[in-house]
């Protein structure tokens, strides 16, 4: 059995969870004192997610040497540094508008990566 | 100089809060508004905050703050709001008469009938928090590093300490980090963090970067660059603890010490401040002591969530229109007295500070902060001697900004209306 | 060959510079750093001192007077924001009226016009935040404040418009007598001179060493200060000195040419030369002797803390002569307190002595006076307007608290000499000195820099030269 040790993000409480694994299955979940607690532990251990925001090179305005960016969707949190290491060598050509793609399917998660800003 | 402008309502900064104000104002009804924004685009501060968390109340869809700005933009812009950019407001005269400066119009003044004052907040320096040491080439406040990386694409450095766990410096940690830089520590003078809970997860637990409560920087080395930064742990009362010393060799110290309401203006033109929040003292109405002058968002107290910036200045903007068209009016201003909302027992603050029940909607929301983490108190709310609100919350922190809603019939209700007071209980 | 080569662009050097420059010649100044006004100059209390500390018949006091003197037409010629406010020293006890006597005696024996004593009830009069304890004090007309930066930076610029030459980034390595004079080793080469002016600093001794075996040493002596926001700059309208007293020295508070309010210093001998760090229990001391003289100083206010060297000779005297053992070489050693006040008067004797040497001709095209960056905020509304309508840039505002436009900032890198980097940038215009300390306006300014100073890339700009680099790379670079 393993121990995972969280700390809840649903409120400013903070509730230290502790959740008891068998591989990949919860066997119990410790320390939780809502529901909302319990669900965000259940996922955290089993499929932890994040959106992940970072910036891009743009060319064609030189008023804007970066755009920001993000996944259009939560992406595997193991994921983050291979989705970020992904945008090094993007360069998007203005104009970009909010919302659009500037790059699909990164690291094979199924997400695109779309603008936040415009340029 | 070019004779006066005219304008109903001047709003001075065209950030998240001015732009909220504006767009309100113009769906009241206002036709003549002018915002001016000393940035060479609108948005202000949101601009460089490219991490998602915006918009949960406003939009309900998270958001990242370039977007969260550019839905206010374009409300503006569908509305055809006046404004100006790259220009900074020098002067307001107690009267109204704004006094600005750009390259296109040179110095030039708005005479308004009503201002809402949207400037801002700006971060404390190193030089305000007495931090021995060098004064080498590397020290930065956390969103100066973070305009240099989201808006110029430069990395400010590569091993990094910051000190204070407010939400833009925990919000860096993770940025530089995903940058490629290596963040070594979070000291944290406080028992408890500025930020919020889920950015202590997501930017510092995500990456392994420790966060030391209770700890300062005491020392920086290196003459040109930083070199490094010696942490110490402080007693109760903040001072550091001889022995507990630990060097750590980085090339940047990023300070996230908390927000100052840019009130410099407001100062000027005597409006009068709250020495906590360093803020203006404003009525129900957001509206400060110098009649038809208005505070919303960060210039008025430092706001953790945009959202309620947002809300708040809307209110501010929908209050000016409301005094623009009473002006004039005989007995328009009825100079009731205004209740005392009297922030005690762990509440350190109230916006507003006062209430004239007859200016106020049917419902007002009063904000304030807790002085310190409270654990199963109540939130408490009198009207004179009799309690109201008795509301029980597991826990309150410094960090999290609380709200309480007043009912005006309510407070009609209470006969010789002395004071409005909120306070925290055991039970 | 140089005729005359200066070490140091301190306010002693570049005083010299200037002066020298009233005559023909080749010169050059030697800096180590990459700006003029980089070391004691940059950081002491900004005080034109009246002249009744140093003692009766020292070259202190008789270039401490005469400085004084000097200092209003100066601020004229070369256009530096100098105020005559006046100074008082304190005395908190009827016991010490004897050393207030006394300072008063010494000032009028050297020379320091229109000292008094003034009784408490004036004394409140003039300086209502005055500790409640003050029984008199001596009041010194004379006294007054200075931009240490712009008068240094003015000396320098004059001279440089009169002919000399600056070097910067060019350390003394040895220097070596010559049959005709002395070649000087630089890690930027060898450069020749007949005749030497040595102006540097905490390393005067150091220098000095090189050609001489008199004997001088110098110890920096740590001093450091507290800046206040302009909301606390009217606290005091003269500087204010405490009369020394049982627990020591006390501290200085003073308002600031530009309004801002300045406390400090503390005394600290150190061995370190580069030693401008500040410490816990330095800053401590000011804080703890602020209220000294002076009461409710708000130090709440502070807007940033500094520490400056003094470069204290063990006379405590000033030694501005040539060298018995090494002919055409002439020190203006152990500058420090009233150093900056008499710097005019240090560098017109390290002239005279030099001319007495070389007997140059007088340069004719001398031009002594020099106008400075303009501050737009002195004109009318009509004349800025007008500026702007020619200079758009003098329109925009780069550094929101202390109201600099992108007109003065693009006068501070192009004007000679010009800034080169963020603090050269903020010595000469202030752009970053407010209550934000650079917070909002460094990344604008590092802009302009990397745009207009020719070579120089983002990249490269750096807060003083150096190593002193703020950008280490761009992003994702290493990921």
């Amino acid at each position: 059995m393993e121990k995972r040790e969280l700390t809840c993000i649903g409120c400013p409480m903070g509730c230290q969870i502790t959740v008891e694994m068998d591989g990949k299955e919860v066997k119990d979940i410790q320390g939780y004192t809502c529901k909302r607690g319990k669900i965000y532990a259940q996922k955290e251990v089993t499929n932890p997610t994040r959106i992940v925001t970072s910036t891009v090179r743009v060319t064609g305005n030189p008023e804007v040497p970066v755009i920001s960016v993000k996944t259009a969707q939560d992406i595997p949190k193991a994921d983050i540094f291979d989705c970020v290491r992904a945008l090094k060598n993007v360069t998007a050509v203005s104009p970009v508008k909010i919302g659009d793609v500037i790059l699909h399917d990164v690291c094979g998660t199924g997400v695109d990566v779309i603008a936040t800003k415009s340029a | 100089m070019s004779e006066c402008m005219q304008a109903d309502i001047v709003i001075i900064g065209g950030g998240p809060a001015g732009l909220a104000a504006a767009v309100a104002a113009r769906d009241a009804g206002e036709d003549s508004i002018l915002v001016l924004e000393r940035d060479s685009r609108l948005g202000g501060i949101l601009n460089q905050c490219i991490h998602n968390g915006f918009g949960l109340h406003t939009f309900e869809e998270e958001l990242t703050g370039p977007e969260y700005a550019q839905r206010f933009i374009d409300m503006a812009a569908e509305r055809k709001i006046d404004y100006k950019l790259n220009t900074m407001v020098l002067s307001i005269s107690r009267d109204k008469v704004v006094t600005a400066m750009n390259r296109e119009d040179g110095m030039f003044q708005v005479q308004a009938k009503a201002v809402i004052l949207a400037m801002g907040c700006r971060e404390r320096p190193r030089g305000a928090l007495n931090i021995p040491g060098y004064r080498p080439a590397g020290i930065f406040t956390a969103g100066t590093a973070q305009r240099l990386v989201n808006i110029e694409g430069y990395l400010p450095g590569r091993e990094i300490v910051i000190l204070g766990s407010g939400d833009i410096g925990l919000i860096m940690a993770r940025r530089m980090t995903l940058e490629g830089a290596k963040v070594k520590v979070v000291a944290e003078l406080m028992p408890y963090s500025g930020g919020l809970k889920r950015n202590i997860v997501q930017c510092l637990n995500d990456f392994n970067i420790p966060l030391k409560l209770s700890h300062t920087v005491v020392d920086i080395r290196g003459k040109e660059r930083v070199e490094g930064v010696t942490i110490a742990q402080v007693d109760s009362h903040g001072k550091p603890v001889p022995g507990t010393e630990e060097d750590y060799t980085c090339d940047t110290l990023l300070l996230s010490c908390g927000l100052i309401p840019e009130n410099e203006l407001s100062a000027q033109m005597g409006v009068e401040m709250n020495p906590v929040t360093k803020g203006p003292m404003v009525n129900e109405s957001l509206e400060t002591n110098v009649e038809g002058v208005f505070a919303c968002g960060n210039v008025l107290h430092v706001h953790d969530l945009v959202d309620f910036v947002s809300e708040e200045a809307e209110n501010a903007g929908r209050n000016a229109v409301k005094y623009v068209r009473a002006m004039g009016r005989p007995g328009s201003r009825k100079e009731t007295g205004a209740v005392p909302v009297l922030a005690t027992d762990g509440v350190r603050y109230t916006v507003p500070v006062c209430v004239r029940p007859d200016y106020m909607d049917d419902k007002l929301t009063v904000r304030f902060r807790v002085g310190n983490v409270y654990r199963d108190h109540y939130i408490a709310v009198y009207l004179n001697d009799e309690r109201i609100l008795h509301r029980k919350r597991q826990i309150l922190a410094p960090g999290e900004m609380e709200q309480v809603i007043l009912d005006r019939e309510k407070l009609k209700n209470v006969p010789d209306l002395r004071q409005i007071r909120i306070c925290l209980e055991k039970d | 060959m140089y005729d005359v080569v200066i070490i140091g662009a301190g306010v002693s050097g570049s005083a010299a510079a200037r002066e020298i420059s009233r005559f023909r010649g080749n010169f050059c100044v030697l800096e180590k750093e990459e700006d003029v006004c980089c070391g004691t100059s940059k950081a002491n209390s900004a005080i034109v001192h009246a002249g009744f500390d140093a003692p009766e018949g020292s070259l202190m006091a008789e270039l401490n007077v005469e400085g004084n003197r000097m200092m209003g037409e100066l601020s004229e010629e070369l256009d530096f924001p100098f105020q005559r406010i006046g100074s008082l020293v304190i005395c908190t006890d009827e016991r010490d009226r004897g050393k207030l006597q006394e300072l008063l005696e010494r000032g009028r024996a050297n020379g320091v016009p229109d000292l008094r004593i003034v009784e408490r009830e004036e004394l409140r009069e003039m300086e209502p935040n005055v500790s409640d304890d003050a029984v008199a004090a001596l009041y010194a007309p004379t006294g007054g404040i200075v931009c240490p930066f712009l008068l240094n930076i003015a000396m320098a610029e004059n001279a440089a418009v009169n002919g000399v030459e600056f070097r910067f980034n060019t350390k003394v390595n040895g220097i070596e007598k010559t049959g005709k004079g002395f070649c000087i080793h630089t890690n930027n080469g060898d450069v020749s001179a007949r005749t030497v002016v040595n102006a540097a600093g905490v390393y005067a001794d150091v220098i000095h060493g090189m050609v001489s075996r008199e004997k001088i040493h110098i110890t920096p002596r740590k001093g450091e200060y507290y800046l206040l926001d302009k909301s606390a700059g009217k606290h005091v309208s003269h500087t204010i000195f405490s009369l020394p007293t049982k627990m020591g020295k006390g501290v200085l508070v003073t308002p600031t040419v530009h309004g801002n309010l300045l406390v400090g210093p503390t005394a600290v001998d150190i061995e370190n030369r580069e030693g401008v760090n500040t410490t816990a229990s330095g800053l401590a001391e000011v804080a703890a002797k602020a209220s000294g003289s002076v009461k409710n100083v708000p130090l709440r206010s502070v807007i940033t803390s500094f520490a400056g060297l003094r470069a204290h000779e063990d006379r405590h005297e000033f030694i501005v002569r040539e060298a018995g053992d090494a002919p055409g070489f002439v020190d203006c050693a152990g500058i420090e307190s009233p150093g900056l006040t008499a710097s005019p008067a240090i560098g017109k004797r390290a002239a005279s002595i030099i001319q007495d040497i070389l007997h140059l001709e007088e340069n004719p095209e001398f031009c002594g006076t020099r106008k400075g960056i303009l501050n737009p905020s002195r004109l009318s509304i009509e004349e800025r307007n007008e500026l702007i309508r020619k200079h758009p840039e003098y329109g925009t505002i780069i550094c929101r608290c202390e109201s600099i436009s992108e007109g003065e900032i693009l006068d501070a890198i192009h004007r000679p000499l010009g800034a080169k980097s963020l603090d050269g940038v903020k010595r000469r215009v202030r752009a970053g000195m407010g209550r934000c300390q650079a917070g909002f306006c460094s990344p604008k300014v590092m802009e302009i820099l990397a745009r207009e100073v020719p070579g120089l890339t983002m990249d490269q700009v750096t807060k003083s030269g150096g190593a002193s680099g703020l950008i280490v790379g761009t992003d994702k670079d290493r990921l």
